[in-house]
């Protein structure tokens, strides 16, 4: 099949534009690596080693999840300031299901198989039921959602601590925990494996993208474009499974169970960690929301409705219960993020989460959504939230003093915005 | 005579103690172009978005095709096979001009994903019809010139096969050219047995473009004349005084 369509003749471009990137995708990863590098420097190397990005990535999780649901939320000119007091009533739920409610008043014992996935359940369900109450009451009773969601973060995180009494509770389920980080990962092989059928399966897509363009006789950018756009992508995924797999286990412990690796003894074995559940998590969250907003209705008219309400309403969108759906999804997600994070901690405390709205919130935004509405994308979020953590880890290393990190953080927030408006003006699109 | 395509009959609603459409009757034929007229607030816009579904009327009958109708949402009314171009257009701006064209009614592949390649491809066989010029199909349609974002809001209605068609101020927005060829696009869609309510308010245009015309003042009918019946003064005097001369005649 040609390349070229005759009808439609094919300007002169210069690389970029034949590439057909995102520029603000470019921007965004390009400061990424700037605050990498910096820190790298600043800490003599010690920024970006395997153990770090590791770490990076699995401290990076909770909030991500968060901010691919908070992106929906902001594109339709709705906010939610609940997440952070969501996720602790979810984690409250999980954890009391998993150590006294189904031990002590279903009778399962502790460790029983199923006590990790119906707590799971009841988690998701918490946060499903009460993200549908909050978004009812904001699309049907159309009661500000900054509103609502100001009164969650008060309900949500008291209604936490009342379930559990203002204790802690743990230690949590052995399974459960796995969701944490380190304490779950594929391991060297089933990492290598995610890696090659992630690649094969962008190639795929950008393959098949390519195929549809082509039958429909839309003009396609040039082959030697797609091949590089691929190879990036290629590189990318593997260079960060490799990454992950350089991280090696540390001796003192493969020692406390060297079977689990592999190994008869310690000595002389050499085990690394992989990838972690929790970032398996994140990428499937990542997928399946990036799906959802370029590819089904309910995406569509998710980004109808931020860019223009009443031509929603007009084309026949319900956006009344458009609201509830976003809304459910976010507590959802915030469950999610919960499994995540009480399970890297091994317990519920009652500050979980504490904080973490304003987190995700700054997360979307530095990742380009628009609080004006109609304007926001997944990748963006993610790439947000971990410029959010790169920045508080380097400058943790670096030693900066908690109270000077914060307001590094906030300049970052703003600044980020005020060059993303600058951006979008010099290129004419909506501010 | 034949079935009118649309008759509303005694439609009334109020907006807090305002009476913006007081027992208005009004009909449609295929093959009709009915013009609306009025002074800002008469109540053409409001009568003509409890056809479209955008509001739901107090009391009052709508029939379609001799069968009595029931319109509550944008979704009942395009099930008749009723479009609207409103005049404020009602695009979503940050999406482009096929996701607008396919608002609420998007292509789908067998899977259930929305089908963005086939909506572009009908997009520009459709374009290409209507606005030869147009080519702007990947921006956002807060990219595209007025008449180019009229062309995306006509293409909407037009695309479906609408039956009945309903203009809000088609042409305000638009420059000679532009309206040239949304006049010229009326006579197409008229040939093709389409009935058109036609809202504006330029009278020279409407004796043009419309077989009847119809005035309406503070939220009443003032009355419905053929255009080739009466003069633009006579047309000019029921806006402003509220009265048919021909009736008081």
């Amino acid at each position: 099949m040609s390349d070229h369509n005759p009808a439609i003749p094919q300007p002169k471009r210069n690389i970029l534009q034949s590439l057909q990137v995102d520029m603000r995708l470019l921007g965004m990863i390009g400061s990424f690596l700037a605050v990498c590098i910096v820190f790298n420097i600043l800490t003599d190397g010690r920024f970006l080693t395997p153990r770090n990005i590791f770490n990076l990535t699995i401290q990076t999780v909770s909030v991500a999840i968060m901010a691919t649901g908070m992106v929906f939320v902001i594109v339709t000119r709705h906010i939610d300031l609940s997440v952070g007091a969501l996720l602790a009533t979810c984690t409250a739920v999980m954890a009391m299901t998993q150590t006294q409610w189904l031990p002590q008043i279903i009778g399962l014992e502790l460790g029983h198989p199923l006590i990790p996935w119906i707590a799971i359940a009841a988690g998701l369900i918490t946060g499903a039921v009460i993200g549908a109450a909050q978004g009812w009451l904001v699309g049907y009773q159309a009661i500000p959602a900054f509103i609502v969601t100001l009164g969650g973060l008060l309900i949500w995180r008291n209604v936490g601590w009342w379930m559990t009494d203002g204790a802690t509770i743990g230690p949590l389920d052995q399974t459960f925990v796995l969701f944490g980080g380190i304490g779950g990962t594929l391991g060297v092989f089933w990492s290598w494996v995610v890696g090659l059928v992630a690649t094969a399966a962008a190639l795929l897509a950008l393959g098949s993208a390519r195929r549809t363009k082509n039958a429909h006789g839309f003009p396609v950018k040039p082959l030697w474009a797609e091949v590089l756009v691929m190879a990036v992508i290629a590189a990318a995924i593997l260079g960060f499974v490799a990454i992950l797999n350089a991280y090696t286990v540390p001796e003192r412990v493969i020692a406390r169970d060297p079977a689990l690796f592999g190994c008869d003894v310690a000595e002389g074995c050499v085990a690394a960690y992989g990838l972690p559940y929790s970032v398996l998590l994140l990428i499937v969250v990542a997928i399946v929301m990036t799906v959802i907003a370029l590819r089904t209705r309910l995406g569509r008219y998710i980004f109808a409705t931020g860019g223009n309400p009443e031509a929603a309403q007009l084309s026949g969108i319900n956006t009344r219960l458009l609201t509830v759906k976003i809304f459910s999804m976010v507590g959802v997600l915030s469950a999610l993020a919960g499994i995540v994070a009480s399970a890297r901690l091994g317990y519920h405390t009652n500050d979980i989460g504490t904080l973490d709205e304003l987190r995700v919130i700054a997360a979307a935004v530095i990742g380009g959504t628009a609080l004006s509405g109609g304007i926001g994308t997944i990748y963006g979020a993610i790439i947000g939230a971990l410029i959010m953590q790169s920045l508080q880890s380097g400058m943790a290393m670096v030693g900066v003093d908690a109270p000077y990190q914060n307001i590094v953080v906030g300049a970052v927030l703003v600044l980020a915005v005020w060059i993303d408006i600058q951006y979008r003006k010099r290129v004419g699109a909506k501010v | 005579m034949s079935t009118p395509l649309v008759e509303m009959k005694n439609v009334s609603i109020a907006f807090g103690g305002v009476h913006a459409v007081d027992d208005v009757s009004i009909e449609l034929h295929a093959g009709e172009v009915v013009g609306l007229l009025g002074h800002n607030g008469a109540g053409k816009s409001t009568l003509i978005k409890m056809l479209s579904g955008a509001y739901k009327m107090d009391s009052g009958e709508i029939w379609i095709e001799g069968e009595r109708a029931t319109i509550n949402s944008p979704a009942d009314s395009r099930d008749y096979n009723i479009e609207t171009i409103y005049q404020t257009l009602a695009l979503a701006d940050n999406l482009d001009a096929a996701s607008n064209l396919f608002l609420g009614r998007e292509l789908t592949t067998k899977l259930g994903f929305v089908d963005d390649g086939r909506m572009e491809a009908e997009t520009r066989k459709i374009m290409a019809r209507l606005n030869p010029n147009f080519k702007k199909l990947k921006e956002p349609v807060s990219a595209l010139s007025g008449g180019q974002r009229q062309s995306v809001a006509i293409a909407r209605a037009v695309y479906f096969n609408a039956k009945i068609l309903i203009m809000d101020e088609p042409t305000a927005a638009l420059g000679v050219h532009e309206t040239a060829m949304v006049a010229e696009l009326i006579g197409e869609l008229k040939k093709q047995g389409l009935g058109i309510f036609l809202i504006s308010h330029d009278t020279r245009e409407m004796m043009d473009l419309c077989d009847r015309v119809s005035v309406m003042k503070n939220g009443k009918m003032v009355g419905t004349e053929r255009v080739e019946d009466v003069t633009e003064d006579d047309i000019l005097s029921m806006i402003i005084l509220g009265k048919n001369p021909k009736a008081a005649a």
